[in-house]
């Protein structure tokens, strides 16, 4: 393996790792809350168990998310220092900001955990408010910073060092808004549509205890709307890349030659070396109709770019595919939800949608991977885009396989670990 | 006097603000990982006892401690991108071990308070806690000793051309770094005994810890005696820096007062006074150091102001600490004081 390639694996696999434990912090929170408020609401005890029981949970997440990014904080130096001494003042910016709301979780977060007997009830929510505002503010600074590597703006550049920086333009990069929607969203129909699918999976098994169907209900309340909203956010960010990124959309569609009408190619497998996708569904001047809201619409492909400035194309076709299909999959099954309560179904009496609900439960996580795949792999050989080649930013350190080595198993380790405990918990109120 | 006010600009504010939040890191971070290092310490017949003094001391605040040190990583690579590229080049191996031991500290005490359900497990997870806690105080000590040596500038030069021991492993794998990676230790764990004896709400305990930063006080007095004779040789820099000028000698005088005012006071059992005198202490060795080292951020070679980032840059970076400061501040005071005081109403 060479220290290049250990390097991006490692970086890959904590980012991998960490987004889990990042898209969990900001939901749980928002079902946390929602549920301490059915409780003052309605009085019924069974959400106050249910509220420390999820409090309890994002506990748990919280931490191993607190402590992987800050692994992550430190790896954007270990492994790229080039990266780091040339973007630093302009990613700094939103960095700050992120650590800022980072901080106010942590403070509110302790205050809700440990607060319950301590402060007012009034207090004690807004707190929990407070935690879930500053999580997702937290997302929306962190991707601003990724969203800079895919479109850098504020930096004038010659003979490869930076002259000027504006660092507001640069966190206001024409990416910025619909990467930093779509990954809130994620996060919110990741998770809700995770915890629904577990509570379903237990009451398919069996079990009567009204948590279960209190924490469904609200947990559907987060998941599904978010699930509705994704691919329209999708579309706006699938746009975006048409006219900001053209080789990434090609990459990632499996476009090879600059077409008009081009079609929407579903499945299949980029052959790079006789630069065409086999195997796949078209669907004629579709691609051109989604990516530019025309179907005459010029689509450019990879070979009208440099061999040389291609991502590796098979895996980010491939994910993307994964990810639009996972999501359409969670947005269809939001959907029956939907059809379902303005039926007045109940919905923890319907089987099939019980069961639907199940299958889907791990696709939102599935997704967010697939889709950090298509935006980070399909940036490549750039780690900011036109500026810095990502083998230009690796340290000269030698041996890095042994760190992706020891990163790799800490965090399977965790994984396991964290699965198994919250497994457990799930089951206490079985 | 007036040089050193007079050579004060934005990089050295930030530079300033990026000690301070260094300093916050130590009181409060550090506390943390001194506790856990009186965890694995526990001993005599209330052992349990001071463990669950320990938890519940750090439970609803060591998340919030912990993000000061992300605070002076952002701070780092925002404004002295060059610096955060040598050291995260140069220390990579001591780095890497630090987080190491962050991310087992992390998870292994929310491990133990909420995902274990026999006494087995707890006890597992305390003692992983509890290591991590010691191994990390000892690594980041040892960084700052790398740092401060001149080590890193020197292997920062033959970064690409000299042997791999030579230049990711000496610079911190040195007497000087360790003797300072030792001091922090002592330092972090002479904190925690000092607040565990007025967070102690019995006698007995209250007791141990007193017994406990007594000792500690020992180990830094050793410890910083050990990391000042190596400075004379190794790191001759701030060696000189620690003794000489007038405002290196008041700071140095300063923390030789707070020392034995904490001694004092933990003699006399005046615990508040005493937690003060050792906060005093532990700041003071800090700056100490960071004035030893001015106005170098990597001795001997990169000074504050070379390794700063454009005026645009820290301009709005001195503008976002206003700010964050603003909300920040009364936030940490809120959580602080909510836990020091005694439970108000039940549930």
């Amino acid at each position: 393996m060479s220290d290049l390639l250990a390097a991006r694996s490692q970086m890959a696999m904590s980012l991998a790792f960490h987004i889990v434990f990042a898209e969990i912090g900001i939901a749980m929170p928002v079902m946390m809350v929602l549920a301490e408020w059915r409780w003052r609401r309605t009085g019924d005890a069974v959400y106050l168990q249910l509220a420390k029981r999820w409090a309890k949970g994002t506990a748990m997440l919280f931490a191993v998310g607190a402590v992987s990014g800050t692994v992550l904080s430190f790896e954007l130096g270990l492994l790229w220092p080039r990266f780091m001494e040339l973007a630093g003042p302009v990613i700094g910016m939103p960095f700050s900001l992120e650590g800022f709301a980072f901080f106010t979780e942590a403070i509110f977060l302790g205050l809700y955990l440990y607060g319950w007997e301590r402060i007012s009830p009034r207090a004690h929510m807004v707190a929990g408010v407070i935690v879930a505002v500053s999580g997702a503010a937290s997302a929306v600074f962190v991707v601003m910073v990724n969203a800079w590597m895919n479109t850098p703006t504020g930096i004038t550049v010659l003979g490869g060092r930076i002259v000027a920086v504006d660092p507001i333009a640069g966190m206001l990069n024409p990416s910025s808004f619909q990467q930093a929607l779509h990954m809130l969203i994620a996060a919110y129909a990741a998770t809700g549509l995770a915890v629904a699918g577990i509570h379903a999976l237990v009451i398919l098994r069996g079990a009567t205890a009204p948590l279960h169907r209190h924490a469904l209900a609200i947990a559907l309340c987060v998941g599904a709307p978010a699930a509705l909203l994704q691919p329209l956010s999708g579309d706006l960010s699938a746009r975006s890349i048409a006219k900001l990124q053209p080789v990434k959309l090609a990459a990632l569609e499996g476009q090879f030659d600059t077409e008009r009408g081009a079609p929407l190619r579903i499945g299949g497998w980029p052959d790079t070396d006789a630069r065409v996708t086999r195997y796949a569904i078209e669907i004629p001047r579709a691609l051109s109709l989604l990516a530019f809201h025309d179907p005459g619409a010029e689509v450019r492909g990879l070979s009208s770019f440099p061999r040389d400035e291609w991502p590796p194309v098979p895996i980010v076709h491939l994910g993307f595919q994964v990810m639009v299909g996972l999501g359409t999959a969670m947005a269809l099954a939001s959907a029956w939800v939907v059809i379902s309560v303005l039926r007045r179904r109940v919905i923890a009496e319907h089987r099939p949608l019980l069961t639907a609900l199940a299958i889907v439960a791990p696709f939102g996580f599935i997704a967010t991977e697939a889709g950090w795949i298509v935006t980070e792999v399909g940036r490549q050989p750039w780690v900011v885009q036109g500026v810095l080649r990502t083998a230009t930013a690796v340290t000269p350190m030698p041996g890095l396989v042994v760190p992706f080595v020891v990163f790799t198993l800490l965090y399977l380790a965790l994984a396991a670990i964290v699965v198994s405990m919250m497994a457990s918990l799930v089951r206490e109120t079985t | 006097m007036n040089d050193f006010i007079a050579s004060i600009d934005r990089p050295e504010i930030v530079a300033g603000i990026m000690i301070l939040a260094l300093n916050a890191y130590a009181l409060m971070g550090g506390a943390d990982f001194g506790g856990g290092v009186w965890d694995l310490l526990a001993s005599g017949p209330r052992r349990e006892r001071q463990r669950e003094l320990i938890s519940g001391t750090i439970a609803p605040i060591w998340e919030a401690n912990h993000v000061w040190l992300i605070v002076v990583v952002v701070m780092l690579f925002t404004a002295f991108p060059a610096a955060y590229g040598v050291l995260s080049v140069v220390l990579h191996v001591p780095l890497s071990l630090m987080l190491v031991g962050i991310v087992l500290r992390g998870s292994a005490f929310v491990f133990r308070s909420y995902g274990s359900r026999t006494r087995e497990d707890r006890r597992r997870w305390g003692l992983a806690f509890a290591i991590a806690s010691t191994i990390t105080p000892l690594l980041l000590g040892d960084i700052v000793g790398a740092l401060s040596s001149g080590g890193v500038a020197d292997a920062a030069r033959r970064v690409g051309r000299g042997a791999f021991v030579e230049v990711f492993v000496s610079p911190w794998l040195a007497p000087f770094p360790l003797a300072v990676g030792a001091l922090a230790l002592a330092l972090f764990s002479f904190l925690a005994a000092v607040y565990l004896t007025v967070a102690a709400q019995d006698d007995e305990v209250r007791e141990d810890f007193r017994r406990r930063a007594l000792a500690s006080a020992v180990a830094v007095f050793v410890t910083a005696g050990i990391a000042l004779l190596l400075a004379r040789g190794e790191a001759s820099r701030v060696g000189i820096g620690l003794t000489a000028g007038r405002l290196a000698v008041a700071v140095q005088v300063a923390t030789g007062v707070a020392a034995v005012v904490a001694i004092g006071a933990l003699w006399r059992r005046r615990y508040p006074l005493a937690r003060l005198a050792a906060g005093a202490q532990v700041s003071f060795i800090l700056w100490g150091w960071a004035l030893a080292q001015y106005p170098y951020l990597i001795p001997p070679t990169l000074a504050i102001r070379d390794a700063a980032a454009p005026a645009a840059t820290l301009e709005l970076l001195l503008w976002a600490l206003a700010g964050g400061a603003v909300i920040l501040i009364p936030a940490l005071v809120y959580l602080f004081r909510t836990f020091n005081a005694p439970v108000r109403r039940a549930l």
